[in-house]
């Protein structure tokens, strides 16, 4: 099976996608594992703009809906063990109803916690990371590149992380 | 969200992109992938399938411990247990994204005289 990308994606979406310009980017860069995944521990990243509600600020999608063609490209800290109930989501491009009723489909730190409970994996970290997927139109990364990816990949390392699970939206 | 796994990838982790949309990955350059042809906003499966997310991120673990190459793109089996036009209804929000809604008549008139020069 090969998955089509374009599949659940109504037709005027999907121009609009295909007009989008990818810039292709070699070489690819890679960092082989470290070990066996039971000595891995693991950090999760998602760009669902998931955020602490009790203790952190939205994703700022009032700008977005001023300035449709930008994206907020700050991230934020999600604990693996947040509840559910402070676990908030600021994302104006899909149904964020099914993540809030079980987080786990894009944020699986009760999936990870499993793994790790019965020897797959070695640990999940105790601080994960959520960005808000869309970053403009056309879309623009260099603040992920150039500012927060670097951050985000700095604090994983400071916390012993050598795997990370991206879970794009 | 490429770009991300490539700048953490460099930074010196070891990461696995999980995508709907490997078509960006491919195309950008990511180090490892685990396509999903799962709607958007669930992309380890459905709310309470635990069954579906472990399948999912089982085949996303052993990636990492099979990929010798950056480049590496796997397609997942799973399937979505919606019919495909209720499936493209219930991802979508309740109103459209600031963009879409700026830009759609643009793409609809696109669209249209698409059609019009192939008749």
């Amino acid at each position: 099976m090969v998955v089509d990308s374009f599949k659940y994606l109504p037709r005027l979406i999907a121009a609009f996608y295909q007009m989008a310009e990818v810039e292709p980017r070699r070489p690819i860069p890679w960092t082989p594992m470290s070990g066996p995944l039971d000595q891995c521990t693991f950090g999760l990243v998602t760009s669902a703009g998931l955020y602490a509600a009790n203790t952190d600020s939205p994703f700022d999608v009032e700008r977005e809906r001023l300035e449709p063609t930008w994206g907020d490209p700050s991230f934020r800290r999600i604990t693996k063990d947040i509840s559910t109930e402070d676990l908030a989501i600021s994302h104006l491009h899909f149904n964020t109803a099914d993540i809030q009723r079980d987080p786990n489909i894009v944020f699986p730190r009760e999936r990870m916690e499993e793994l790790v409970e019965n020897g797959r994996i070695g640990g999940l970290a105790e601080e994960n990371f959520s960005f808000m997927g869309y970053q403009g139109y056309p879309p623009d990364t260099k603040a992920w590149e150039q500012e927060y990816g670097p951050q985000v990949a700095q604090a994983l390392k400071s916390a012993g992380v050598q795997c990370v699970i991206l879970t794009p939206v | 969200m490429p770009v991300l796994a490539r700048t953490l990838e460099a930074a010196g982790l070891s990461t696995i992109l999980i995508t709907m949309m490997p078509v960006w990955a491919e195309a950008i350059g990511v180090p490892r992938t685990l396509a999903v042809e799962i709607p958007f906003g669930h992309t380890l499966g459905a709310p309470g399938d635990t069954a579906q997310q472990l399948r999912v991120l089982s085949q996303a673990l052993g990636i990492l411990e099979q990929a010798t190459e950056p480049g590496y793109i796997e397609h997942s089996l799973e399937t979505w247990h919606e019919p495909l036009d209720a499936a493209i209804k219930s991802w979508q929000p309740a109103e459209p994204s600031p963009i879409i809604a700026e830009l759609s008549p643009k793409f609809r008139e696109m669209l249209r005289s698409r059609r019009r020069n192939r008749s």
